[in-house]
C-alpha cells in the first residue's frame, strides 16, 4: 500500500509548506516563551548562586532584599558572625538603576560587596576578564551583557568607576546585568542626595541651637558628617559551616537578632513564586492562546483540505477504502504539518528569538520534547472535526443523484 | 443463461416510511451475462441511480435477490458481511465523470485497489501498466490525472472499474462528457473488456449516440424495468 497522505502531501506540497512555516512561526514564538520563563527562573536561580550565600539576613518582616526593600545597620554581620554555625557574613547592597556609559544608558543592577578576598559572600565568584576589586573606591567588576569593556570608565551618580574585571551570567532576577562596586561607594550611591539637599541640610542644621553650640566645638561638623554617611545595607549574606542545617542556623538568628532570615529555597521560593510570578502567568496565558490558535489554524487547515477532497473520498470509499486508511490519511497529513511547524518553530526560536530576545531565552532540550508532543497532540486533536466530515461522506455520493 | 454474470429478481427499494415513503424500485428483474454490455435508459426520477446504488453495495434494498456469480450477496438482506471487501473485490465503478484522486499518477489511480485488497505495490502497479496498454493510455502511465485529456481520463476510470477483474462493471452514464467520437470509443473499449475479462456491463445512459449500440437493453420507468432488444450487433 501506498501513503496516500504522503502523495497528497507532495502533490500539494506549497499549500503543506506555506501553512507549515505559519504554523511554524507560532510554534517558535510558544518555544520562545515558554525559554522566557526558563530563563527568567534560571536568571533568578543564578543570583541566588552566585551570591555565594546560604542564609540572607534582612529587615524584619521584609521579603528583601530582592523582592522588597530591605534595610539593616551595616554593623549587624558581626553579632551574627558570632552565631553558632556560621562560617562567614558580607554586607551587601542591591540597586537597580541606569548606569551610564558614554552617550547610552544601561539597566543594571549595581551591588555593593564588602572588601575582602574572593569567595567572601556577594563577590563575584569568577571572572572571564580582569581581576577583582582590591581597592575600596571606584572600582568595578561588569557582567559582560552590560556592554563594558575592561578599563571602561562607567558612572554611577556622582562618581566614575574604571572596569577592572569581567564576569558573566551575573544578573539580577529581572535579567539585568550586575555591576559589582566597593560597598562603600554603593551605600553613598543608594542614599546620595544632590549638592543642594546638601547644603540645605547643613544649613538647616547649622542653624539649629541644639547643634550648632559654641561652647561645644566639632559638634556642628561632627553631626553634619554623620548626616551624610549612610550606614544602612539590604543584606547580611551568610555562609554557614559545613555539615550545619541551614534552617537551624537561620532559626537561631531569627531569635536572637530580631531580623528576617531566608534560607536557599525560602529565597528560590519567593523569587519564582513571588517576583516573577506575575509574568509567568502572563506567560502560561500567553503559551494557553498559542496553543488555541496553533490548534484552530491545523484544525480549521486540515477541514478545507479535507472538504477539498469530499468527492475523493466519496470514491475511496466505494471502491472499498477502510475508514481506517481515511483517517489515517486526514491525521498524517495534521501530524505532517505539525512535524512542519515544529521543525520550523524550533529552528525559529534557536536561531532567531533566542539569540536577538533582549530576555535570557532559556530552551531546555525537555521543553522542546514536551512542545514537540504537544504540537503533535493538538494536531491530532485538530483534525478530529476533519475526520468526522469524512466518516461522514457517503460512498452513495460518488454514484450522485 | 449461465447464472455467471449478475442476476436481479424482483429488487424493490422503499425511501422513508409511511405517508412520506417513495418507492423508487417496484419491480427490477435483470440477468447480465458475463462478456455482455447492456444498456439501462430511463427518464429521470425512474431509479436508476437507486439501483446503481443498491447493485453497488451503498444503499440497502427493501426487498428481492441479487446474485454475483454464484454468491447470492443480497435476499432480503444482506448475504455478504463486509460490502466494502464486496465493492472492492467484484464490482467496477465508472462515473459520468472520471473522479481520479488527484494527487496518484496515472498508475498508482488504477494500481490503488489492488494495493487496498493487499496485493503488493510492484505487482499491482504491474497490473494497472498491463490494462493501462490494453486501454491505451499506458504512454501516460506516470502522468497526473490533471494533465490528461478527457477522453484520456475516462479510460484511466475504466482501467481503474476493471483492473481488479471484478464480475460486475456498473457504469453511470460514462460518455456525457464525451463527444460521439469518444463517446464511441469509450462503447467499444467496455465491449472488448466485456469479452476480454468475462465481465457483465451495465450502462446507465441517456446518450443518443450510445443507444445503437447495445443489443440489449432495459427500460426503467417508475422503478419498473422493462427488457428489449437493442439495435445494436455490438462491435464484433
Ligand atoms: N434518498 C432519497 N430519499 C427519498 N427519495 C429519493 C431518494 N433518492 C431518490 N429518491 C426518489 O426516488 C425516485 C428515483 O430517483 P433516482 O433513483 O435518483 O432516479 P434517476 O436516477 O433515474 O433520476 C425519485 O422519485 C426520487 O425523488
Ligand atoms: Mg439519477
Amino acid at each position: 500500500m501506498i501513503s496516500l497522505a504522503g502523495r497528497d502531501i507532495m502533490h500539494a506540497w506549497g499549500k503543506f509548506v506555506f501553512t507549515g512555516v505559519g504554523l511554524g512561526l507560532l510554534i517558535g514564538v510558544t518555544l520562545s516563551m515558554a525559554g522566557i520563563y526558563r530563563g527568567m527562573v534560571d536568571d533568578g536561580k543564578a543570583l541566588l548562586d552566585n551570591s555565594g550565600a546560604d542564609l540572607w539576613v534582612v529587615q524584619k518582616d521584609t521579603l528583601g532584599p530582592y523582592a522588597e526593600p530591605s534595610s539593616i545597620y551595616d554593623d549587624g554581620w558581626r553579632g551574627i558572625r558570632s552565631m553558632p554555625g556560621v562560617a562567614r557574613t558580607a554586607n551587601v547592597t542591591y540597586l537597580t538603576m541606569q548606569v551610564r556609559h558614554g552617550e547610552r544608558d544601561v539597566r543594571t543592577m549595581v551591588t555593593g560587596v564588602t572588601a575582602g578576598g574572593p569567595g567572601t559572600p556577594g563577590w563575584p565568584p569568577y571572572l572571564v576578564a580582569g581581576r577583582q576589586i582590591t581597592r575600596s573606591h571606584y572600582e568595578a567588576v561588569a557582567d559582560i551583557a552590560s556592554g563594558f569593556k575592561l578599563g571602561d570608565c562607567l558612572q554611577i551618580r556622582r562618581n566614575s568607576y574604571t572596569v577592572v574585571g569581567l564576569t558573566r551570567r551575573m544578573v539580577s532576577s529581572g535579567g539585568d546585568p550586575i555591576i559589582f562596586i566597593p560597598l562603600k561607594d554603593a551605600q553613598e550611591a543608594q542614599f546620595l542626595k544632590d549638592n543642594d539637599a546638601i547644603r540645605q541640610q547643613r544649613r538647616r542644621t547649622a542653624s539649629n541651637p541644639a547643634f550648632n553650640r559654641p561652647q561645644v566645638p566639632g559638634l556642628l561638623d561632627a553631626v553634619i558628617a554623620s548626616q551624610s554617611t549612610n550606614s544602612y545595607i539590604n543584606a547580611v549574606l551568610v555562609q554557614i559551616e559545613a555539615g550545619r542545617d541551614a534552617d537551624e542556623v537561620a532559626e537561631s538568628i531569627r531569635r536572637w537578632k530580631r531580623l528576617t532570615v531566608y534560607t536557599r529555597s525560602q529565597m528560590e521560593e519567593i523569587l519564582i513564586g513571588k517576583l516573577i510570578a506575575t509574568s509567568s502567568k502572563q506567560i502560561a496565558m500567553f503559551l494557553v492562546i498559542l496553543s488555541i490558535v496553533s490548534a484552530a489554524i491545523v484544525a480549521f487547515i486540515i477541514y478545507t483540505l479535507t472538504l477539498g477532497k469530499i468527492r475523493e473520498i466519496a470514491v475511496l470509499k466505494l471502491i472499498g477504502t477502510k475508514n481506517r486508511t481515511i483517517v489515517g490519511l486526514i491525521m498524517q497529513q495534521a501530524i505532517a504539518l505539525g512535524a512542519i511547524g515544529f521543525v520550523v518553530g524550533k529552528i525559529t526560536a534557536t536561531l532567531l528569538m533566542a539569540p536577538i530576545f533582549p530576555k535570557y531565552v532559556l530552551l531546555e532540550p525537555l521543553d522542546s520534547v514536551r512542545g514537540f508532543v504537544a504540537v503533535l497532540m493538538i494536531c491530532v486533536l485538530s483534525s478530529i472535526i476533519a475526520i468526522h466530515a469524512a466518516l461522514k461522506v457517503d460512498p452513495a455520493e460518488a454514484i450522485g443523484g | 443463461m449461465s447464472s455467471k454474470g449478475i442476476h436481479i429478481e424482483g429488487l424493490r427499494k422503499r425511501y422513508g416510511s409511511g405517508d412520506t415513503a417513495v418507492d423508487a424500485l417496484k419491480k427490477v428483474d435483470m440477468l447480465v451475462a458475463p462478456g455482455e454490455v447492456v444498456g439501462l435508459i430511463g427518464p429521470s426520477g425512474s431509479g436508476k441511480s437507486s439501483l446503481l446504488k443498491c447493485l453497488g453495495a451503498v444503499i440497502e434494498p427493501t426487498a428481492g435477490r441479487m446474485t454475483i456469480g454464484d454468491e447470492v450477496i443480497y435476499s432480503n438482506a444482506w448475504k455478504v458481511r463486509d460490502l466494502r471487501a464486496l465493492r472492492r473485490d467484484k464490482i467496477g465503478f465508472i462515473f459520468q465523470a472520471p473522479y481520479l484522486i488527484p494527487f496518484l499518477d496515472v498508475t498508482d489511480n488504477v494500481a490503488l485497489l489492488p494495493m487496498l485488497a493487499g496485493k503488493p505495490n510492484a505487482d499491482s502497479r504491474k497490473q494497472a501498466v498491463k490494462l493501462l496498454q490494453s486501454l491505451d493510455v499506458d504512454h501516460r502511465a506516470k502522468a497526473m490525472p490533471s494533465q490528461l485529456s478527457g477522453g484520456e481520463q475516462q479510460r484511466v476510470a475504466i482501467a481503474r472499474g476493471l483492473v481488479n477483474r471484478p464480475p460486475v462493471i456498473l457504469a453511470d452514464e460514462p460518455t456525457a462528457p464525451l463527444d460521439s467520437e469518444r463517446a464511441l470509443a469509450v462503447i467499444r473499449i467496455l465491449n472488448d473488456m466485456a469479452r476480454k475479462f468475462e465481465t457483465a456491463i451495465i450502462v446507465v445512459t441517456h446518450d443518443e449516440k450510445i443507444i445503437p449500440t447495445f443489443k440489449r437493453i432495459y427500460h426503467i420507468r417508475d422503478g419498473v424495468t422493462y427488457e428489449e432488444a437493442g439495435e445494436g450487433r455490438g462491435f464484433e
